[in-house]
């Protein structure tokens, strides 16, 4: 079954010596590598590996510095992404580009060249879905459909091109166990069908399931070809990362008592394109990490909002160590012990042109005493800032820097480290190591689990059940705006993960209309 | 082919010259303007700037009217500013201006002709109520029910100048004016006047509230929760509501601080270079607050110097009509050139402009 690429006369993409530099980063180092017909190729890398640049470059996005790139033996260099598409290659992105108040048909005439009349549309949408086992209702509304329906849509709008190459960034990070169930099944049968694909993605167990070959890049390098189907998911990790990677570790011992007890909390959302929390109870132990799970926009936002403060809730609700707190705000809150870190970064956990200082300033004011009768104390504000930066690994010049010049993961370090360091009681973290580089991620695991070992309570929220499954205790799923039932996490399979998050859809129910 | 690349931070080096490079470059385009309206460029460039100054015929008169126009400005630019750094548009200070000139007149006219010491703090403390006052009018608007602060502000200037010429007419007229309208000479009733404290440098009380707010603005602003707040919610609302700020109490400051900065400005002119409430007691210093604010980049320090710059071209701008015979729309195009290079000015402190290289379509 195995087919290899590698340097032969099959290579369908022929990467030799590719350059690109950005103002003040190498982006990409003479990097070479092929794609052979008939391939799934893995392309592995931390954020910021150069993995992105580098498909943009095959996509006609960007141009390369230097170097040379060859398709089906020919010279290739894309000034456009309607050249790379004339040429047979075509992507899908991690963010989808759909429009949601038109339908599948529409939505997929509007990415093509040349797009036929409506009619054969749809009925070709409607082959081609049933054909790759990918169900899918052309007339439906985008605005009605989940994220792996509407990943479905943009795969669609790539297959009618009719691709030698698809190229698919992280995929999988918006669906569901079972959804990418099918989608490897669709790409297995295209692999079969002779399309080539490259695929980008840090979920080492999805290259062992799905790859044939694996390209590591890191810092902009190439740094060895792996065969997934031999190599441990372990040994890949520490190639992309360059040192040995750190295990979370901990004693899951017993609980203390309650410390935070959610009861019947209801908050309609403000924004009109929301999730709506319905009746979410839920109760978390000293000591104890509640993993919540669930596909992006269930009521994610909305659950640490709840929790922070930000949104108000009816009274008794909420309680803190028995009192009720349903009607403090996020300061009043922090005060008693229950802190936050939320998802978005930049301009909502850190205000993005404020200093590090600043940034400190802004969580930390009240437990750690940086306000004095109103005034800020800026020397005792700086250490703060310094010591989250010490102990937490930030990587910046220094703490005047603006949150906005930090990279992702070590503006997440600092975001993370500055709760972590206020000793909360209860901590709410929100997709605490999305966009994070492996190592930078395992160090925030092992910080959250030794909050938890201190004797916090801890709410985790995030899309990586990988993470959820390494340091929950216990596990419930957000699905629109109702959270599950918690249950021990230890033991609980990845198909019964799926069924809790399955509920908001109807697996494998071919909405196609034949 | 020319891109703009953001900059990872604000390079600190072009903020601080774009001020200048923004002067500079006004000189310019606008010497070339008065060049094309047939004037000599260096003399009026000389008579805006320099002339006002350190002129031997004109110096002895304008000088201290750079302080009388400055004063105004700055005091009602360091309100607007901290309201601009939160988010909270306040358009409308030329009506709350207004309202603090009448409510101050008001308590004057009302003890006249009684001399006492408490009148004149009397005045200035109905002087910045009545601004507050008008400024909540938007405010609660806004915060009740959701109305844009910045027409309603802007509108109530138009209700305010309609209860000056009313004030002016009919309530606050001079019994013993013959029937003209306008108020009582605030000027001639010693417990009411806003005199010069230092005789013949323009320096009254009003100016010296003004240096005060740049002071108290830059310790807020630097050194007190509040002034964090402002900023934090103006550059990153999300964030504010996290660190547990609330909007709607920020705009009631906001426009709390504005109001009375600017009914104080009101005030101290009504009572002192102004000298009466009158139909035209109003002249923009309320509208050009916003340009001096912006100028100022929003730092107390920076309206300090802008307050001063836009009160010299005022006072230069003047002279050069007298003197050159200019078109008022020619300096007043001067001015908005100034705004407009400083604002362009902005982009290179956020941005990197890049020649060559290419972006696919």
């Amino acid at each position: 079954m195995r087919r290899r690429g590698g340097w032969g006369l099959k290579a369908l993409l022929e990467i030799d010596g590719v350059t690109k530099t950005y103002p003040g980063v190498v982006a990409n180092n003479s990097v070479s590598f092929s794609v052979g017909e008939n391939e799934v190729h893995a392309l592995l890398g931390e954020n910021g590996a150069g993995k992105s640049t580098l498909v943009k470059m095959i996509y006609g996005l960007v141009r390369p510095d230097s170097g040379v790139m060859r398709f089906q033996g020919g010279t290739y260099a894309p000034a456009s992404p309607h050249e790379a598409r004339r040429a047979g290659v075509a992507m899908v992105f991690q963010h989808f580009s759909l429009f949601e108040a038109l339908n599948v048909a529409e939505n997929v005439a509007l990415g093509m060249e040349e797009p036929p009349p409506m009619r054969t549309l749809a009925a070709r949408i409607a082959e081609v879905s049933e054909e790759y086992g990918l169900p899918l209702d052309p007339s439906r509304v985008v605005g009605d459909l989940s994220a792996g329906e509407r990943q479905r849509v943009e795969i669609i709008r790539c297959l009618l091109q009719d691709p030698k190459l698809l190229i698919m960034d992280e995929p999988t990070s918006v669906l569901t166990p079972q959804e990418v169930d099918i989608l490897f099944e669709t790409l297995r049968k295209l692999r079969e069908e002779g399309t080539s694909i490259l695929y980008i993605s840090h979920k080492l167990e999805e290259i062992r399931a799905l790859c044939d070959e694996a390209t590591v890049l890191r810092l902009g390098e190439v740094v060895g070809n792996v065969d997934p189907k031999t190599d441990s998911a372990r040994q890949m990790a520490e190639m992309m990362v360059g040192a040995s990677l750190m295990t979370p570790s901990r004693d899951s011992g017993s609980f203390g008592e309650a410390k935070l007890e959610v009861a019947g909390l209801s908050i309609a959302s403000s924004s009109p394109f929301g999730t709506s929390l319905r009746d979410v109870s839920l109760t978390v132990r000293a000591g104890e990490i509640l993993g919540v799970g669930g596909v992006a926009g269930n009521g994610q936002d909305e659950l640490l909002a709840a929790l922070s403060g930000e949104a108000l809730s009816t009274p008794g609700t909420l309680k803190l160590s028995g009192q009720d707190v349903s009607a403090l705000g996020p300061n009043a809150r922090r005060a008693l012990g229950l802190l936050a870190a939320p998802e978005e970064r930049l301009g909502h956990a850190a205000a993005p042109d404020m200093s590090l200082v600043e940034n400190a300033l802004l969580t930390g004011g009240v437990r750690k005493k940086l306000i004095a009768s109103g005034f800020l104390k800026w020397t005792e504000a700086r250490r703060f800032a310094d010591e989250v930066i010490g102990q937490f690994d930030v990587r910046t010049p220094g703490a005047d820097h603006a949150a906005r010049s930090l990279s992702g993961g070590n503006l997440q370090k600092f975001v993370v480290g500055r709760e972590v360091l206020q000793a909360p009681e209860v901590l709410v973290v929100n997709q605490p190591t999305w966009g994070v580089d492996a190592a930078a991620a395992a160090s925030i695991r092992q910080a959250l689990l030794d909050l938890a070992a201190g004797g916090a309570a801890l709410v985790v929220i995030s899309q990586d059940l990988d993470e959820l499954m390494e340091i929950s205790d216990s596990f419930s799923v957000l699905s629109e705006g109702r959270l599950t039932q918690p249950r021990p996490a230890a033991g609980l399979t990845v198909d019964e993960i799926g069924l809790m998050m399955g509920g908001a859809h109807d697996m494998g129910v071919a909405h196609a209309a034949g | 082919m020319i891109r703009l690349e953001r900059r990872s931070e604000p390079n600190r080096l072009f903020a601080g010259i774009t001020p200048v490079l923004a002067v500079v470059a006004t000189m310019i385009a606008g010497g070339a303007m008065f060049a094309a309206l047939g004037a000599d460029p260096f003399v009026t460039i000389r008579t805006i700037f320099w002339d006002p100054l350190f002129s031997e015929q004109f110096a002895s008169y304008s000088r201290p009217q750079l302080l009388v126009k400055a004063g105004p400005l700055i005091l009602i630019a360091i309100g607007l500013s901290l309201g601009f750094r939160a988010g909270v548009w306040n358009i409308g200070a030329e009506g709350q201006y207004i309202m603090g000139a009448i409510a101050g007149a008001a308590v004057a006219l009302a003890a006249y002709p009684l001399e006492a010491v408490w009148i004149f703090p009397a005045m200035i403390l109905a002087g910045a109520i009545g601004g507050w006052a008008w400024a909540m009018i938007p405010a609660i608007l806004r915060t009740r029910f959701n109305t844009n602060e910045i027409l309603v502000s802007l509108l109530l200037v138009y209700v305010a100048e309609q209860v000056l010429a009313s004030a002016s007419t009919s309530w606050l007229r001079n019994p013993e004016g013959a029937g003209f309208p306008g108020s009582r000479n605030l000027a001639q009733y010693p417990s009411a006047a806003n005199n010069e404290i230092i005789a013949g440098t323009g320096m009254h009380w009003g100016v010296a509230a003004a240096f005060i707010a740049v002071i108290a603005a830059y310790v807020l602003l630097s050194r007190h929760i509040l002034g964090f707040n402002i900023r934090l919610a103006g550059q990153a609302p999300r964030a504010a509501r996290f660190a547990g700020v609330s909007p709607n109490r920020l705009v009631l400051i906001c426009f709390g601080a504005s109001g009375a900065l600017a009914g104080l400005a009101g005030l101290y002119e009504v009572a002192g270079p102004a000298r009466q409430i009158s139909i035209d007691f109003n002249v923009g210093y309320g509208f050009t607050a916003i340009i001096v604010a912006f100028l100022g980049r929003l730092h107390p320090v920076g309206i300090l110097f802008a307050g001063l710059l836009m009160g010299l071209t005022y006072i230069g701008g003047e002279l050069a009509q007298i003197m050159l015979g200019l078109p008022a729309a020619a300096i007043q195009s001067f001015q908005g050139m100034l705004l407009f290079f400083l604002l362009a000015g902005d982009v290179f402190t956020n941005f990197r402009v890049r020649f060559g290289g290419r972006v696919a379509a």
